[in-house]
C-alpha cells in the first residue's frame, strides 16, 4: 500500500503512523522532517510543481517497495509557510524485518531532497531567501544507487 | 505549436509569472535551445535564464537534462536544482 500526499495542513503525525501501522507486520520505520529555526529563520515557505511532485514521490515509493519488499509506504510532504518546530516531511515504510523497513525509511528522505520539485525558501527578518542545493544531499541520495 | 510554459522558485520571480502559453518557432532542437529563445523575450526571461548551470527542466513533467530533445511537449518546465525534504 502506497500513501503520497503533498498539503498545506499540518501533517498529523499520530495519524499517519496510525495508517502504515495498519498494515500489520513486523517492523515500521519512520522519519519525520522538523523545521529549524537555526541562523535565525523565522518562516520557512516550500513550493512544488503540482502533479509533477505527487508523480515523483510516488515513483520513489514505488523504488522502494520493490527494492525492500515493502508492505506499505507513506511520504507526506508539507507545502506553503510554515514556522520553526512545524513538522515539514513524514516517511513511513512497513516491511517483515526491521533492515528493510530502516533501510527504506533511509533511502525516501535522501531520494526525495534530490528527486522531488520542491523548493525551500527561508525567512530571516526581513529578508527571504531560496535555498541552495548541498552537495551533501546530493552525496547522500547517491549512495542508494546500484550495479543492476 | 503552444507550448505551456511552467516557472518555479527564483526562476518564477525574475520572469515574473508562474506559468505563460508560447507559440515557438520551429525548429527549436532541445530544450537548451527553447530557453535560448525564451531569454530573448524580456530582461526577465534573459535574468532568469543567465546561468544555466543553475537551472533544470522537466518536459511533459519528465525530468530531462537540457540538451535532450525538445519534441513537440505540451508542457515545459524551468527551476533550479530541488531542495525538499
Amino acid at each position: 500500500m502506497i500513501r503520497i500526499a503533498v498539503q498545506s495542513e499540518a501533517i498529523d503525525v499520530a495519524a499517519e503512523f496510525a495508517a502504515i501501522a495498519g498494515a500489520g507486520v513486523g517492523g515500521i520505520a519512520t522519519f519525520t522532517g522538523v523545521v529549524r529555526a537555526d541562523d535565525g529563520v523565522s518562516a520557512l515557505e516550500l513550493e512544488h510543481y503540482p502533479g509533477a511532485t505527487e508523480a515523483a514521490l510516488r515513483r520513489l515509493a514505488e523504488e522502494a517497495a520493490e527494492r525492500w519488499s515493502l508492505v506499505a509506504a507513506t511520504i507526506t510532504h508539507r507545502v506553503g509557510v510554515m514556522q520553526p518546530g512545524d513538522l515539514v516531511v513524514f516517511v513511513g515504510t512497513a516491511a517483515v524485518h526491521r533492515a528493510a523497513a530502516l533501510d527504506s525509511c533511509a533511502y525516501l528522505i535522501d531520494r526525495l531532497k534530490t528527486d522531488a520539485p520542491f523548493w525551500k525558501r527561508e525567512t530571516r527578518g526581513a529578508r527571504a531567501d531560496w535555498v541552495e542545493p548541498r552537495d551533501s544531499d546530493s552525496l547522500a541520495a547517491a549512495r542508494w544507487s546500484r550495479e543492476s | 505549436m503552444a507550448i505551456d510554459l511552467l516557472y518555479f522558485s527564483w526562476v518564477r520571480e525574475a520572469i515574473g509569472t508562474g506559468s505563460e502559453t508560447l507559440d515557438p518557432p520551429e525548429g527549436l532542437a532541445s530544450v537548451s535551445d527553447l530557453i535560448d529563445w525564451l531569454a530573448t523575450r524580456s530582461d526577465g526571461h534573459a535574468q532568469a535564464f543567465a546561468d544555466r548551470a543553475r537551472l533544470r527542466a522537466a518536459v511533459d513533467q519528465v525530468f530531462v537534462p537540457l540538451d535532450a530533445p525538445l519534441g513537440r511537449p505540451r508542457e515545459v518546465a524551468i527551476f533550479p536544482p530541488v531542495t525538499g525534504g
